[in-house]
């Protein structure tokens, strides 16, 4: 299936997938997965592990091949990406291989070998970022500071597009603040010709994707089930706390909730966890007690939640068909 | 002159976090009418958030009349100027009295203990006001 046009849309968007699916052997891994990643923003990349978000990502830098679908990356198929584009991606995987032996100075001018463009001052500021002198050697650096290393290599070549797959994995927090201050510093800039930075992050931090992303993206077993803006996602996906007399209400009414992402009872009270694009919940659930023969008068109130707690409510759903649905509203 | 602090896994998002301290601020004195605010950049920098989670912050401000933007030279602290009716500004604050009452009550407080701890809030204000 391919049911993109040449550069469709490539103004605008740095990573258009349509119909991306992705098998290994008999095991389907990406499900047909449709996005557009925005130029211009941060997207933080979120699911459990399996989810298909590293194999998504290397469909989308031309790494592996889609079994069907089509990704476009900058506009160019993914499979067949031009040596001119590929110097506008910045891709960074957590734990890739650094020779060891070398001293950093070595590496800087190994990785600029062959880039177009090389910020010798920016690969300068961000290893000093990290306390790295560039005479060390690679094998002596402690973890995040060989990720800052590997971040410096991938930034000081002035990317349009940086594609960081979970970047943060097993970091200190010292490290991982000083990754943070990097990403945001350099996705809040352009580049050299004046291009907005576009940063596709998957993760599993929900507290740095709070600090650094304008939207998320979040898979499900190879399915892409929500894409929006954070301030979207915590607008709509809401806990709510009921108080019912347990007696007179059945205790599989939340069955009938479209979007109910978690229902759980505690201590005389029942959680939901319901996303849906839907504005009026409470009334939803008004109806859905009535209808499982409780009082429509209940107590409805909406809890204040993090966006962590969302984010792991949603996570941990079965993906039930009624959640499904309704979360078609929750989309971009 | 930034004194804001950001606190992930909250259950207010940050650019709420933003704008609250930012009226604190001004609502003190600790912030003068004319101080200029920092720079989008260099408060997400600071802070280390999303420029456009302070860009918000900014709009909402600038919407509610507590900041002016000056083309080319920034925000400052705007002279205080009425946008809500007074209706609307006693219903703000009604919202946010009702839940302090009802917890002062429930822990036992009196009535006078709560009007006097309401003014020994305003009285601190006044003294970083003069």
């Amino acid at each position: 299936m391919s049911d993109l046009e040449p550069d469709q849309q490539c103004d605008r968007f740095a990573i258009h997938a349509a119909g991306l699916t992705r098998y290994f052997g008999d095991q389907l891994v990406v499900d047909r997965l449709d996005f557009c990643i925005p130029k211009g923003k941060v997207t933080a990349l979120l699911g459990l592990n399996g989810a298909g978000k590293t194999t998504t990502i290397r469909m989308a830098m031309g790494l592996l091949d889609p079994t069907r679908g089509e990704c476009r990356t900058l506009g160019e198929n993914s499979r067949e990406l031009s040596t001119r584009t590929l110097q506008r991606i910045g891709y960074l995987v957590e734990g890739h291989y650094l020779p060891g032996w070398m001293r950093v100075s070595a590496l800087e001018r190994f990785a600029r070998s062959g880039r177009a463009h090389w910020d010798a001052d920016r690969f300068r500021s961000l290893i000093e970022h990290f306390r790295i002198r560039s005479d060390q050697r690679v094998g002596r650096l402690s973890r995040g500071q060989r990720a800052g290393v590997s971040l410096a290599c991938v930034l000081a070549a002035d990317p349009e597009l940086l594609i960081l797959d979970d970047p943060a994995l097993g970091l200190d927090p010292v490290s991982r603040r000083a990754l943070n201050e990097a990403l945001v510093e350099f996705a809040g800039g352009t580049t050299r010709q004046g291009a907005a930075r576009t940063v596709l992050l998957s993760t599993h931090l929900i507290d740095d994707v709070e600090r650094i992303a304008d939207d998320i993206a979040v898979m499900i077993g190879g399915r892409l089930l929500v894409h929006t803006s954070l301030a979207n996602f915590t607008t709509r996906v809401g806990r709510w706390m009921l108080h019912v007399d347990e007696s007179g209400v059945s205790a599989r009414f939340h069955r009938e909730l479209h979007g109910l992402v978690e229902a759980r009872r505690a201590c005389g009270h029942w959680e939901l966890c319901i996303a849906n694009g839907d504005a009026d919940i409470k009334a939803q659930i008004a109806r859905a007690l009535e209808v499982g023969g409780g009082e429509a008068n209940a107590s409805i109130e909406q809890m204040e939640t993090s966006l962590n707690d969302l984010v792991i409510a949603y996570l941990s759903t079965e993906g039930s068909e009624s959640f499904r649905e309704a979360n078609e509203h929750v989309g971009a | 002159m930034v004194a804001i602090h950001i606190t992930t896994g909250s259950n207010t998002p940050i650019f709420q976090q933003i704008v609250a301290q930012v009226r604190a601020a001004i609502a003190s004195g600790r912030w003068k009418v004319g101080d200029p605010l920092p720079s989008v950049r260099s408060l997400a920098k600071e802070l280390v958030v999303n420029h456009n989670t302070v860009a918000k912050a900014y709009k909402q401000l600038l919407q509610d009349g507590l900041i002016d933007s000056h083309q080319g030279r920034g925000y400052f602290v705007a002279k205080r100027r009425e946008i809500y009716t007074k209706a609307e500004r006693v219903r703000r604050v009604r919202k946010l009295v009702q839940p302090l009452v009802s917890e002062a009550i429930t822990l036992g407080l009196s009535s006078d203990e709560i009007v006097s701890l309401l003014k020994q809030e305003l009285g601190k204000l006044r003294q970083s006001d003069e």
